[in-house]
């Protein structure tokens, strides 16, 4: 379904579409996509599939540093090497730990700071962040995975540790902390291509009022709607879907074209909600 | 300084980004080299004043960026060059906010270049319309002018703000979007002095050509 509206000029315009959102994982300066947080595949160079996504006019793209955390260095230079060449919103995540590192970040030329392990063990440092650089650019990405005897709890540190709260109520907590804007990861959905966990996401969107990113399991455009439309998340993101063509799994960079999202979506739910 | 080297070698029109501390200048400037148009940061009276067209950015509250400008001893040579020389002024986010003569965040006048005020959004009952306004809007061009009429048919552009600039003139309108049941303005332009709420900087081609038209905009005296 197109959707136009006019303005009180009398001009038509398109209307609100939701954001699509890659998410490239990077250690070592290189460019892999795991599945379920392991099966590390490499999948490319970092500045080379920034410039394609870049050429693809992407909503916006994110970029996690998976070793920084562990190596406890961001990697500055190559940071400042992409962002040279992405002419559209960048979010970067990977052992900020201070709010130095975050202010070098947006510096550099990225408008979000993305939160994960640092944000679990230390939910104080997202008010830090937040004050300085405003709500609107600090992001906190929850890693949700679902036990057997306990249901969905927050990971951290790669999932390799375990809060106690539920995702929701970190979801709160983040969102009084100051957070902007969550990513809602599902740790056993990712690399599967499988689906979202729209029971999840729905989940934290009904209990947070800033926007939610679904993340884990997308493997088509379908997907994509279902988790703004079935999930209530305010954007979709995804890894293996934009980086991995066919039943192989052949690297191949990618992204729907913007006609396509606009058919699919249907028009946003956000700026004008059914009437 | 960069900006005297610039015209001491090119003899090109040179775009001075003001540089005082708020927002990614750096994302400016990188566009600009993608282009070959030359461009660089002003952070002083004196660069301001080597600048022919002069970019004001800014992200973050209305009253920082008035109380940066002013710490920064940059006010009067924005007025010298922009109101007295009739430099081309082009405002980007915060930085067209602050075009206005005030606003509801805060207390501090602003340029008063543009008459009107920056206000906060207000939606009709029911909408899920959050705050900020972050993402891709797709905008409308309300008014035929130099700085939009090279832009493809549905531009669409990356937004962040909480705050939106109500001109009082509606002649002064020239790109406008729909948020939460309303119409705001994305753009304006009042003589020599342009602004924009959105992004150009972030907004790939569509942004990437506005910059363009900005560096061969001539609003003549």
């Amino acid at each position: 379904m197109e959707s136009r509206r006019v303005t009180d000029s009398g001009i038509g315009y398109r209307e609100f579409r939701p954001r699509v959102i890659p998410v490239l994982l990077m250690r070592d300066r290189q460019l892999y996509k795991s599945t379920r947080f392991a099966d590390h595949r490499y999948v490319g160079d970092p500045r080379n599939a920034v410039r394609i996504f870049n050429g693809k006019a992407v909503d916006e793209l994110v970029l996690l540093d998976i070793g920084a955390t562990a190596r406890g260095a961001v990697e500055f230079d190559v940071l400042k090497e992409i962002a040279a060449d992405a002419f559209m919103p960048l979010g970067y995540g990977g052992g900020i730990r201070t709010p130095d590192q975050a202010r070098q970040i947006l510096d550099i030329g990225f408008e979000k700071i993305i939160l994960g392990t640092a944000a679990a063990e230390d939910p104080d440092l997202v008010t830090v962040i937040a004050d300085l650089t405003g709500s609107s650019s600090t992001t906190v990405c929850i890693d949700v995975k679902r036990k057997l005897f306990r249901g969905a709890r927050v990971t951290y540190r790669n999932a390799d540790k375990t809060l106690s709260l539920r995702p929701a109520q970190f979801a709160k907590a983040l969102e009084a902390a100051g957070a902007g804007e969550l990513i809602v990861q599902s740790v056993d959905r990712d690399g599967t291509m499988t689906g979202y966990d729209i029971e999840l996401i729905a989940e934290i969107a009904d209990a947070v009022r800033i926007p939610v990113i679904a993340l884990g399991g997308a493997s088509s455009v379908a997907d994509l709607c279902a988790a703004v439309a079935a999930g209530k998340a305010h954007a979709a993101a995804a890894g293996s879907m934009f980086v991995f063509q066919g039943p192989h799994r052949a690297v191949l960079i990618s992204y729907p074209e913007d006609d396509v999202l606009i058919k699919s979506f249907g028009g946003g739910t956000e700026a004008f909600p059914a009437s | 300084m960069d900006l005297e080297r610039r015209r001491h070698f090119g003899g090109d029109i040179v775009i001075g980004v003001i540089d005082y501390g708020i927002g990614n200048i750096g994302s400016i400037l990188n566009m600009y080299r993608r282009l070959s148009i030359p461009a660089a940061r002003a952070h002083d009276a004196k660069s301001i004043a080597l600048a022919d067209r002069l970019i004001l950015p800014g992200v973050g509250a209305f009253d920082h960026a008035m109380n940066r400008l002013r710490a920064l001893n940059l006010e009067q040579p924005l007025v010298e060059n922009v109101l007295v020389r009739r430099k081309p002024v082009l405002g980007i986010c915060l930085g067209m906010q602050i075009l206005a003569d005030g606003s509801e965040e805060g207390r501090e006048a602003g340029l008063g270049w543009i008459a009107g005020r920056v206000k906060k959004f207000e939606f009709e009952a029911g909408s899920a319309a959050k705050i900020p306004n972050m993402g891709w809007r797709y905008v409308a061009k309300d008014a035929p002018h130099p700085l939009v009429d090279s832009l493809p048919t549905d531009p669409r552009f990356y937004f962040l703000h909480s705050y939106h600039l109500a001109p009082d003139d509606r002649s002064h309108r020239v790109l406008t979007f729909g948020y939460g049941g309303g119409i705001f303005v994305a753009g304006v332009a009042a003589g020599h002095i342009a602004g924009v709420q959105f992004h150009p900087e972030k907004s790939h081609r569509y942004g990437m050509e506005l910059l363009r038209a900005f560096s061969k905009w001539n609003p003549g005296a």
